[in-house]
């Protein structure tokens, strides 16, 4: 029990000054604390004479919702970041996956449910997988220059100098001026690379080990190489056939029904090889169990320009006449046309999000398309043309102009008036592919291979059940077997992936065509009227024509019905109109009696 | 030293180091870069960064001496170089690591591959669909009624036709004792609460009250207490606590075990009954089926039956719901199942209709989700409880008339007794994997599960999950009755179309087949 006197005591009395705590950059400067702290003593005070005032039921109470206020420790101290931790709304956005569900117009009690608690679930879903991202463990690269400094003025050795030791020898070269010049593919995990040189070569490289996979030389002109599904198999479009080879060089197939191929695209979910030919033929091979799926006639002449959509398994064809068209192995015309250029299409590339197309033709300009509405976003005028672009997982463009490879960057948002960097290789450039999972270009030209440091190019961090670079043979094993299982047919490519999920509206009449088509008849149609046979002469012909005509004139009287009760209702109103005007135009104006 | 110091700020923004020392953080820093030091590793002091620094260096095998100075380009540059060892596993005896990435782009054809996979699930689904567990057979005559032990699952009783009660043990599959309990027919059979001892009654108009346990060696099997009534019994149950049991016959009684005559008798006009039920949770209601093609609703403590609902077929037998006591689902001769809320009889909450012959019996499954149902064509379907048709059926080609039918207390068995003498056991679930699931099949079949529940409206997987195979007679009669329907509904429209308006109702399948409630 505190007296006066002890009051007066602690106020006089001459202790030494409390320690402070050390002072955090987070909190305010230590006046306001410290008149914060003034204030919720104070605060506290007036509770307490409160708390003493009140009933013991409502102190219960008032214990009772402090205990519950999750604000507070055990120690009486408030917690500085109440609640679950914020997600920033860019994040959340990344793993959205569909707008909110309309709610249905009806009393469907059970579907309201349904519907709120998978919204539920997907909601939880998300918030769990943006949480997760802020633990992904690596950070995408990036140059920066010095101020003034343009990045595209960094030569390849300078950056090569001032990185690691690991990543230094991710820039090399490869003279190979015999068989040029060379096409280059990585594999989907990119541990390995393989080049085609136009004179025969073929050559597998675990690049970063540098060894030498295998080489062969198929003593035949080799128009483009693609890796198949995994490290293990790899196809060749050579001067006639398609021939697909093993990864140690032994020849596998060689495929006779795909004939001058000039250009190919591997569909690594669909386990589909497309090829494009000299012939103006789009050709899909199932690769898991060897068939043609299907084999369209574009009727556009020779494809030596192709792309594929990484989101919806869609081809791009350029062809010479400017136009860009989008195709898939279930409909023998093209899905869209577009123009694009005035001259002939060098070359196409689609982003990872399926969003942005980006093509080059003859009229030496650069383009950048939105596909899902099919309209141009940018337009950039290039002096010497762009001959072959690249698209990276991070969004960077790579277009070779003669034999200077230029990277660009965010070509679709900002108006790009220099590179973000060049290099110039030996001679002229002939394929160029993005290493996926690493910063890393590499460069087929008439001189052999070059694999350059392009910062910032590669996702940082890797999905392990997907495409896993570290994956063991036991674990690559696995997934083949897991890929092969959940191959996703190939009728069900289309502009929009999702359309899969979505609940088939067709319109009742479509509805109604489909269902006389799976019965062969139509269910609905009136039967038409067959007059019974009567005997006793009851069934001349004067007769039959007269029931039918019963018949008929029943089926009209509803018609006619409905005719006549509209016709006497628009007689109606017109006559209530009539009498309206009459009694308006027979109204007496003030004026009227001053007439004669 | 040092041109980087702006970016050195940037990142360390509490580096507060005297001079000398923040430079030679400014020089370790900057070529560290590229070994990638995380964001979140800020340094606590200075001297442990650097520490932290050398650390990661001496594996790496660079000294402080191997850094290029100066710089040729003051840039700032990192590029993606990864340590192995983050990725793969130390060594053979962890297990592999996957790091994960959700990110939506990296993983593009969600929806079709997830349809891939749900199509894949529905057929593995029904490669193993084997729901036919063993058959237990010794009955010299068809079985006619089962009993579920009230505390253990693995035992089961059964009474034949000639008389005979077996009690199986289903986790041997074989019979442990068998004792003839009556003349005639066995009609009805329930294990006490307890799970000591059972009754039975039989055609010799007799109720026995038997011990669970077999006699001894030498001893004599003979029942506890026998009862001898006026009329012959044809169902029997017990209460879920009290030693009060109901027994139908020509009326309804309920007795009291200790004596011999019953406390109370029921009856509502001259008619007798088939079955009868007491609710599991209002312990004190119980239901019965009349051959007035009525079902009866009587509560224990009044004289006077409660209420009664006439149907246009006779029901042979009725179940309770264990888990909404307010439905009891009953089988009708019409070949249809019925589901009645108690309070609201006129018309029933669901009709469930599949078979193809008089439906005997019904049991519900403990979840009170799901219903078994046996009927005279032969076969068991398994019903959700708000679903007008079945979502499996089961035959055998050996199966004759199903006259009684039992889901176990682990919801995870279904026994059916038979006309041919046998007892069959079968999965709940067809395809469901026995035994002990490892955590990661277990995963995975809890995955393939919400998978087919997904896409479950997808015509392909729909073709795939409803098809079952009939044999050929069920099937044609299904065909026929299919016919039948649609026959006698097209004329009971053209008897609408060409009657008085509104003399002849359009009634609803519900509301067909019950012609009266009486209270």
């Amino acid at each position: 029990m505190a007296s006066l006197g002890g009051e007066a005591l602690t106020v006089t009395h001459v202790e030494k000054k409390k320690k402070q705590p050390p002072a955090r950059y987070w909190e305010d400067p230590p006046q306001q604390a410290g008149n914060g702290d003034n204030n919720r003593g104070t605060d506290g005070e007036q509770a307490g004479r409160q708390t003493e005032q009140q009933t013991p039921k409502a102190k219960k109470r008032k214990e009772n919702e402090d205990r519950g206020d999750g604000n507070k420790f055990l120690s009486g101290k408030a917690d500085r970041f109440p609640g679950p931790a914020p997600i920033p709304e860019d994040r959340l956005q990344k793993f959205k996956r569909k707008e909110k569900m309309k709610k249905p117009r009806r009393q469907h009690y059970k579907l309201k449910d349904m519907i709120a608690r998978s919204e539920e679930n997907s909601e939880m879903s998300q918030i769990q997988a943006a949480r997760l991202d802020l633990l992904l463990p690596e950070d995408a690269g990036f140059l920066e220059g010095d101020e003034g400094e343009d990045t595209c003025t960094i030569s390849q050795e300078d950056i090569a100098e001032s990185v690691d030791i690991t990543s230094k020898t991710k820039y090399f070269d490869l003279k190979l001026s015999q068989f040029g010049p060379y096409r280059v593919d990585y594999s989907q995990t990119g541990r390995q690379v393989l080049l085609g040189g136009r004179r025969g070569h073929i050559a597998c490289i675990d690049w970063q080990s540098k060894q030498l996979t295998c080489e062969i030389n198929v003593m035949e002109s080799v128009n483009d190489v693609k890796w198949l599904h995994s490290e293990a198999m790899y196809a060749v479009a050579q001067k006639k056939w398609l021939h697909i080879y093993d990864s140690n060089g032994i020849e596998l197939h060689c495929i006779r029904k795909f004939n001058d191929v000039l250009r190919m695209q591997f569909l690594p979910y669909h386990f589909l090889l497309a090829t494009a030919s000299a012939t103006s033929f789009l050709q899909y091979l199932d690769v898991s169990v060897g068939k043609e799926v299907a084999a369209i006639c574009t009727k556009t002449g020779r494809l030596d320009v192709m792309c594929q959509n990484p989101q919806n398994a869609v081809i791009h064809l350029g062809h010479a006449n400017g136009t860009v068209t989008l195709w898939t192995p279930n409909q023998k015309e093209a899905l869209v046309k577009m123009l694009c250029h005035h001259g002939a299409v060098r070359s196409v590339a689609v982003d990872k999000t399926g969003t942005y197309m980006v093509t080059s033709g003859m009229d030496k300009k650069l383009k950048v398309f939105d596909i899902r509405t099919f309209k141009p976003l940018k337009s950039y005028f290039l002096p010497a043309g762009a001959s072959c672009l690249s698209l990276s997982q991070r969004g960077l463009l790579s277009a070779a102009t003669g034999d200077i490879v230029q990277v660009y960057r965010d070509v679709w948002s900002t108006p790009v008036t220099k590179p973000y960097m060049a290099h110039r290789v030996q001679k002229t450039v002939w394929g160029t592919h993005f290493c996926p999972f690493e910063d890393v270009l590499g460069v087929g030209h008439g001189d052999g291979f070059t694999s350059m440091l392009i910062p910032g190019a590669g996702e940082p961090n890797i999905d392990g059940l997907d495409a896993n670079p570290f994956r063991s043979a036991k674990q690559r094993q696995e997934w083949e077997v897991k890929a092969l299982l959940e191959k996703v047919q190939p009728e069900l490519i289309s502009l929009n992936p999702t359309e899969l999920g979505m609940v088939d509206r067709a319109a009742s009449e479509i509805k109604h065509q489909d269902r006389v088509k799976a019965l062969g008849f139509d269910p609905l149609a009136k039967v038409k009227f067959v007059p019974k046979y009567k005997k006793k002469g009851r069934s001349s012909s004067g007769n039959i024509e007269k029931r039918k005509r019963q018949v008929g004139h029943e089926d009209q009287r509803d018609d006619i019905r409905k005719t006549a009760e509209d016709r006497v209702k628009i007689e109606k109103e017109r006559r209530q109109k009539e009498k309206k005007e009459a009694v308006l135009s027979s109204q007496k104006s003030a004026l009227d009696r001053f007439r004669k | 030293t040092c041109g980087g110091t702006p970016w050195l700020r940037l990142r360390y923004p509490k580096c507060t180091a005297p001079g000398p020392l923040r430079d030679l953080v400014a020089i370790l820093v900057l070529p560290a870069t590229t070994f990638k030091i995380k964001p979140f590793m800020r340094p606590i002091n200075c001297h442990g960064h650097i520490m932290s620094l050398f650390k990661k260096r001496k594996n790496t095998k660079v000294t402080l001496s191997a850094f290029p100075f100066p710089f040729s380009h003051q840039m700032k540059v990192k590029v993606l170089s990864r340590n192995p060892d983050d990725y793969v596993r130390e060594t053979k005896l962890d297990i592999q690591r996957v790091p994960r990435n959700y990110d939506p782009t990296l993983h593009p054809f969600e929806v079709s591959r997830e349809y891939t996979r749900a199509l894949n699930a529905t057929k593995l689904e029904r490669v193993f669909a084997k729901p036919f567990l063993a058959s237990l057979d010794g009955h010299r005559d068809g079985v006619n009624c089962m009993a579920k032990h009230t505390k253990s699952l693995s035992t089961l009783l059964s009474g034949s036709c000639d008389g005979q009660v077996k009690v199986w043990n289903l986790t041997k599959r074989e019979c442990v004792r068998t004792l003839q309990a009556h003349e005639g027919f066995v009609r009805g059979m329930v294990v006490r609460s307890c799970g000591t001892s059972f009754f039975t009654v039989g055609d010799d108009k007799t109720i026995k009250h038997w011990k669970m346990e077999a006699p001894g060696y030498g001893e004599e099997e003979e029942p506890l207490n026998t009862i001898l009534g006026k009329t012959v019994f044809t169902g029997l149950d017990h209460h879920q606590k009290d030693a009060v049991f109901a027994t139908c016959g020509q009326q309804v009684d309920i007795w009291d075990e200790r004596r011999s005559s019953p406390i109370r008798s029921f009856t509502w006009g001259v008619d007798s009954f088939s079955a009868v039920r007491f609710n599991p949770v209002e312990t004190e209601l119980l239901a019965s089926c009349a051959s007035d093609r009525s079902i009866v609703l009587y509560d224990m403590r009044e004289s006077a039956p409660l209420k009664k609902v006439i149907m246009t077929m006779r029901s042979n037998t009725l179940c309770w719901n264990p888990m909404e006591a307010y439905y009891f689902t009953c089988s009708n001769e019409d070949y249809n199942l019925y589901t009645y809320d108690m309070r609201y009889l006129d018309q029933p909450v669901t009709v469930h209709m599949d078979h193809v012959s008089a439906v005997l019996d019904v049991d519900y499954s403990p979840t009170g989700k799901e219903f078994v149902s046996a009927s005279f064509d032969k076969t068991i379907r398994i019903f959700p409880k708000d679903g007008g048709h079945s979502r499996e059926v089961y035959h055998t080609k050996r199966m004759q008339h199903v006259i009684c039918i039992k889901w176990s207390a682990d919801n995870k068995y279904i026994l059916s007794g038979s006309d041919e003498m046998n007892i069959r056991l079968w999965k709940a679930n067809a395809a469901e994997k026995l035994g002990v699931l490892a955590p990661r099949e277990r995963q995975a079949t809890n995955y393939s599960q919400k998978l087919k529940e997904k896409f479950q409206h997808h015509p392909q997987i729909r073709r795939i999950a409803h098809h079952r195979h009939l044999p050929k007679s069920l099937y044609h009669q299904t065909k026929e009755l299919r016919v039948m329907k649609e026959a006698r509904r097209k004329k009971y429209v053209n008897v609408r179309k060409h009657s008085r308006p509104g003399s002849v109702p359009l009634l609803s399948e519900k509301e067909k087949h019950v012609v009266t409630v009486v209270k």
